[in-house]
């Protein structure tokens, strides 16, 4: 334990810990943009996969409980580091440059940040049924309350709501594209030829899975995919 | 040329608590620069100015003025070593500058480098870092044939590349977070590639990222603006490379032993 926690003070230690995080969490948002996808497939496919994964029962809060860890880990990990890049430099450049570093690696707590804050939106609106309880009520509506067609369909149709989702993947899209590509380098994969293929990925990756979700969003509010009837 | 410098003055050494101390930004006009004159060769001619006025002289690091002994320093219009790539401030020249140019000068900013005075900046963390494993101290016996340990060309490349760090500390001033990762991971490098280096890789890495991170630098983030700024080209190769072995060295380093095998030594 004390090894551990060691490692996870150094300077290397915690931007592994930020890589292998990262990459569990990008692994949760594939998986969980595979599952969003069934909404395309109607309504049945979509409400089986959420009954689904309901009835693992004691495994989905196993499953619950380790992303959360996870997660935690993430954002302290990227507290307790960009705290630590601030301390180093006390004072500023009055004339600052910038060589080569891209707009989505400066801008990487903030994009962060503001993925947290969705989340917490997230959670409240679909998990908890808070934002919006009459949308949360048509999921507990149909089938043993399993009509989750109807709620991400209803809630979707609002531009205001849709449009928040579909902001918050642009977002999401910044902080993977630089991830992604920073990631490989922290875990030491570092290669002439495999590099710049990492780089393109990377790019692609983050732009396959925002852009994933914010279809999907955008289907419902322009009637691609049709509200429950 | 005639060129509006905006300089970094600073009396105080900067302590923990007042990096800045009274520092502040002095503007200066000079005229009658020579756009074959290396960019220190200007400060010079300043100098002389204000030591003429009966001012203090711009106290700022310099030694070879050949480019290869990492004394000069300057951050140029934000930019460490100044515009040229590849290139230290000591052999980079006024025709890299338009005639009328305002150029702002600054020293290395990193709570690790405090300032000394104006300019110049105490670096002797990294002879800290270097002190702490950056050699081979295992004996490798006297000088053998030249090819009983053979090097692959790969390998001696690699190493050589990673040998020609002149110790500057530019990556540290061009890293958003100060971080000292192309440095060290240059250390790493240099010596990870070499049979006689390998010996002691664990023990380097640990020791060269713990007197790092001793130092108060800040962490990589993977932007590679020190890879841009080194005026020696070092590539950021040598930070993965530095971490691969980092994150060797932690899984294989053995716990404390509670039992002492062999007595004291
Ligand atoms: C769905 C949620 C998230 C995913 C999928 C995700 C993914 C990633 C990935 C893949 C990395 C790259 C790791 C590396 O640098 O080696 C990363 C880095 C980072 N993340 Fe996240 N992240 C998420 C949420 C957050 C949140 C909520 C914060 C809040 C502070 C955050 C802050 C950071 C920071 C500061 C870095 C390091 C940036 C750098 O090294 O340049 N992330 N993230
Ligand atoms: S890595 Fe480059 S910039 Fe950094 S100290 Fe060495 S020569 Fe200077
Ligand atoms: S003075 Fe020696 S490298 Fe510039």
């Amino acid at each position: 334990m004390t090894w551990l926690c060691d490692f996870w003070r150094s300077s290397i230690g915690g931007k592994v810990t930020m890589a292998v995080t990262g990459l569990l969490l990008f692994g949760f948002v594939v998986a969980h943009l595979l599952g969003n996808l069934k909404l395309l497939a109607g309504p049945d496919s979509i409400n089986a996969y959420a009954k689904m994964l309901h009835d693992l029962g004691p495994l989905l809060w196993v499953a619950r409980i380790g992303l959360l860890v996870i997660f935690v880990l993430h954002v302290v990990t990227a507290i307790r580091l960009s705290s630590a890049n601030k301390a180093a430099r006390p004072v500023r450049y009055s004339k600052e440059a910038t060589m080569q570093a891209t707009l989505a690696s400066r801008s990487m707590v903030l994009s962060g940040l503001t993925v947290l804050v969705f989340l917490i939106y997230h959670l409240l609106h679909f998990t908890l049924g808070v934002t919006n309880p009459e949308h949360f009520q048509k999921k507990a509506a149909g089938a043993q309350g399993f009509d989750v067609y109807a709620m991400v369909t209803a809630s979707f149709a609002n531009p205001a709501i849709a449009l928040t989702y579909v902001a918050a993947q642009v977002v999401l899209f910044f902080h993977l594209s630089h991830g992604m590509q920073s990631l490989a380098h922290t875990l030491g994969l570092h290669h002439a030829r495999y590099t710049p293929m990492i780089k393109k990925l990377s790019f692609l990756l983050a732009l396959l899975i925002a852009g994933g979700n914010a279809f999907l969003a955008l289907s419902v509010l322009t009637g691609i995919v049709k509200g429950a009837a | 040329m005639k060129l509006t410098l905006h300089i970094w003055r600073q009396q105080k050494r900067s302590t923990k608590d007042n990096f800045a101390q009274d520092g502040k930004m002095v503007r200066y006009e000079l005229d009658h620069v020579s756009p074959d004159m290396s960019f220190l060769e200007m400060l010079d001619v300043l100098n002389e100015q204000l030591t003429r006025k009966g001012e203090e002289p711009v106290v700022f690091d310099h030694d070879c003025r050949e480019g290869i002994c990492g004394s000069c320093s300057l951050m140029i219009n934000g930019e460490a070593h100044g515009p040229q790539s590849g290139t230290t401030t000591c052999q980079l020249h006024m025709r890299s500058f338009q005639d009328g140019a305002e150029i702002w000068i600054e020293p290395w900013r990193a709570a690790a480098f405090p300032v000394i005075k104006d300019l110049m900046v105490d670096r002797s963390a990294f002879d800290r870092i270097v002190q702490a494993g950056a050699f081979i101290s295992v004996n490798t016996g006297a000088p053998q044939d030249a090819n009983a340990i053979p090097v692959p060309k790969a390998d001696a490349d690699k190493a050589f590349d990673a040998a020609t760090c002149i110790g500057c500390g530019a990556c540290v001033a061009a890293c958003k977070n100060a971080s000292a990762m192309l440095f060290v991971g240059a250390k790493v490098s240099h010596f990870v590639h070499l049979p006689q280096g390998r010996v002691e890789r664990e023990t380097r890495a640990r020791k060269l990222v713990a007197q790092m991170d001793a130092e108060g630098f800040g962490n990589c983030t993977n932007q590679y603006e020190c890879e841009a700024a080194c005026p020696k080209d070092i590539p950021v190769r040598v930070i993965a490379e530095m971490n691969r072995e980092f994150v060797r060295a932690k899984a294989v380093e053995e716990p404390p032993s509670k039992k002492r095998v062999g007595g004291d030594g």
